[in-house]
């Protein structure tokens, strides 16, 4: 078991499975079945990504260097939000982009019920550590428990 | 973040909740990337990502309204990505139906609520909204609030205009309330190169090849690019912004890059040269072998590996008059070798509506149709989006197509070899 300190990016706590990738997630790639055609799971389409490639992310902890790709990455997370289809929560090793960074605070203000907590700046040896499979719990003050 | 009294006003909702809902996600973007301020939007014209009335993102038509009811629209126009349907890009019965009754189901609603926030004219649907023709091409040093990775890549590194990397509702926001934040790719600081990358091809590197490698290579850091003049020359002439535009939409789809610098080329690299390199900087050699590696690590994700191509998409980024026109010389001369009079597997060009209107009075468009090619406003990725065209076996010159669909790529050479002669 391990702990890493992070920035709080959207305050929560939550305990999930975590899902690990080591490149930068393409979110439009990634979520795209998720909002397009029904998937409850968010089973990840990004074929460029052999971390997340058809696993479910829906539920899961969530944990990448930072996002990648086109713009529409925050519309669609705010949309995956919404729709109920996100991670459990995002941790990031590295500062948060500005895509991921729009659609958190998107989701944050204009949404009621759509919470997600996000945590930046966990490290390198965060993405190290932490395999898919482990059980990870993250605190309100962006303590990230893994292990 | 120091806010002035204005902008303090509208945060504190003395002009609207929806308003200070605005400039609230608008200020909380900014303090989270460090900014210490907000700046004025400068362009004439803004740039959104978000063209298509998908039936599933519901939630962004519910917040489009909430600032239409209340009044927060836009005091700047704007253009906006392509159209995702065009009735004249083949498809089977099967797949209109799905366009139309089910995935793009509202596309005429949301066109009614883009009309309503502000869109330039009803056609002004492109991902390259700074083609000439389109007319939305910010001058030198403007600050932007768009998106569209292509679009604001391009605006950045072949315009020398500042915008960050902003995502979709985030764009709108910023023209609502006339003000972005001041970080990043708008600061000077922010536009220095944290890499540089050596070219040392023995040809002309392929646009979109040479793009990827850096993209994924760098991710978001700003890369200051040398040697690549010595295949592009010195002048930013049609050739050369075509290249760079394909150039750039590989690096921010394949990676997140948002400014690049061509040494003795783009503005800023003419200008600055080698004072736009941060210290410490890292460096990527590329020669032919390293572009051969990027091209052999692309996953193929066709079902069958060697299924003949039904369909080819090229214009991702929407191609440019220049484009145009020299893929219908290239096309003749190749059909001719090839003893064919038209292509041998359906091909779709794409375009701004606006270029393709002006490409419609050239001699080019009927030679282009003469050989069987489709000339299209649409956009390729999202036709490519959906259960039936993902099972396609379709090809495509396109490294962002590529990378968010099963299209796979070819280099241009390869690809004009298919079309004419026919595919495997």
């Amino acid at each position: 078991m391990k702990t890493f300190q992070g920035r709080v990016v959207a305050p929560g706590t939550v305990t999930a499975e975590a899902l690990v990738s080591h490149g930068g997630l393409n979110t439009l790639a990634s979520f795209q079945k998720a909002l397009q055609f029904g998937d409850k799971n968010a089973t990840c389409g990004d074929q460029n990504n052999p971390d997340l490639y058809g696993k479910q992310m829906a539920g899961k902890a969530l944990c990448l260097p930072q996002t990648i790709g086109s713009t529409t990455g925050g519309l669609v997370l705010y949309c995956a939000c919404a729709m109920g289809r996100q991670p459990a929560c995002m941790l990031f090793s590295q500062p948060i982009d500005s895509l991921a960074g729009a659609g958190v605070i998107l989701a944050d203000i204009w949404l009621k019920d759509a919470k997600m907590p996000v945590i930046d700046s966990l490290g390198e040896e965060f993405l190290q550590y932490a395999q898919t499979g482990m059980t990870i719990e993250i605190k309100e003050n962006g303590t990230v428990v893994v292990g | 973040m120091f806010l002035t009294d204005e902008q303090q006003a509208i945060l504190n909702g003395e002009k609207g909740e929806t308003l200070s809902k605005v400039m609230q996600t608008v200020v909380r973007y900014g303090e989270l990337f460090g900014a210490t301020k907000l700046v004025p939007v400068t362009s004439k014209y803004n740039h959104l990502v978000t063209s298509f009335g998908l039936k599933m993102i519901g939630p962004v038509y519910d917040l489009m309204n909430e600032l239409i009811e209340a009044g927060a629209v836009s005091a700047q126009q704007f253009s906006a990505d392509p159209r995702p349907v065009d009735k004249n890009v083949p498809a089977n019965f099967l797949q209109k139906l799905i366009f139309n009754k089910f995935m793009y189901s509202k596309q005429d609603f949301y066109e009614g609520q883009l009309r309503e926030l502000g869109l330039m004219e009803k056609d002004a649907f492109s991902c390259a909204c700074y083609l000439d023709e389109v007319g939305n091409t910010p001058a030198k040093g403007e600050v932007l609030s768009w998106s569209e990775s292509s679009a604001v890549v391009y605006a950045n590194s072949v315009l020398g205009a500042r915008c960050n990397r902003n995502s979709g509702i985030i764009d709108i926001m910023g023209s609502i309330v006339g003000y972005v934040p001041y970080f990043g790719l708008v600061t000077d600081e922010g536009r220095k190169a944290t890499w540089v990358v050596e070219i040392k091809t023995t040809k002309k590197p392929e646009a979109q090849l040479l793009g990827s490698a850096i993209g994924m290579k760098v991710m978001e850091a700003v890369p200051y690019v040398r040697g690549l003049d010595k295949w592009l020359g010195s002048e930013l002439d049609d050739a050369a912004r075509a290249y760079l535009k394909d150039f750039g939409a590989a690096t921010a789809s394949n990676g997140a890059v948002g400014l690049y610098h061509i040494d003795n080329l783009t503005p800023e690299a003419k200008e600055l040269g080698s004072a736009l390199i941060a210290e410490n900087a890292a460096t990527y050699v590329i020669d032919d072998a390293e572009l051969q590696r990027v091209y052999d690590s692309y996953p193929v994700v066709w079902k069958n590996k060697d299924a003949k191509p039904k369909l080819c998409f090229m214009g991702c980024p929407h191609m440019s008059m220049e484009q145009l026109k020299s893929w219908t010389d290239r096309l003749e001369t190749a059909l001719k070798a090839a003893g064919n009079k038209k292509v041998q597997i359906p091909t779709v060009f794409t375009t701004a509506p606006a270029v393709l209107r002006e490409f419609s009075k050239t001699d080019y468009a009927a030679r282009l149709k003469a050989m069987g090619v489709v000339v299209s406003y649409i956009c390729p990725l999202m036709y490519m989006n959906n259960p039936l065209c993902g099972k396609m076996p379709v090809i495509t010159s396109s490294n962002k197509l590529r990378t968010y669909t099963t299209a796979r790529y070819y280099t241009d050479d390869e690809i004009l070899e298919q079309i004419t002669k026919g595919g495997k």
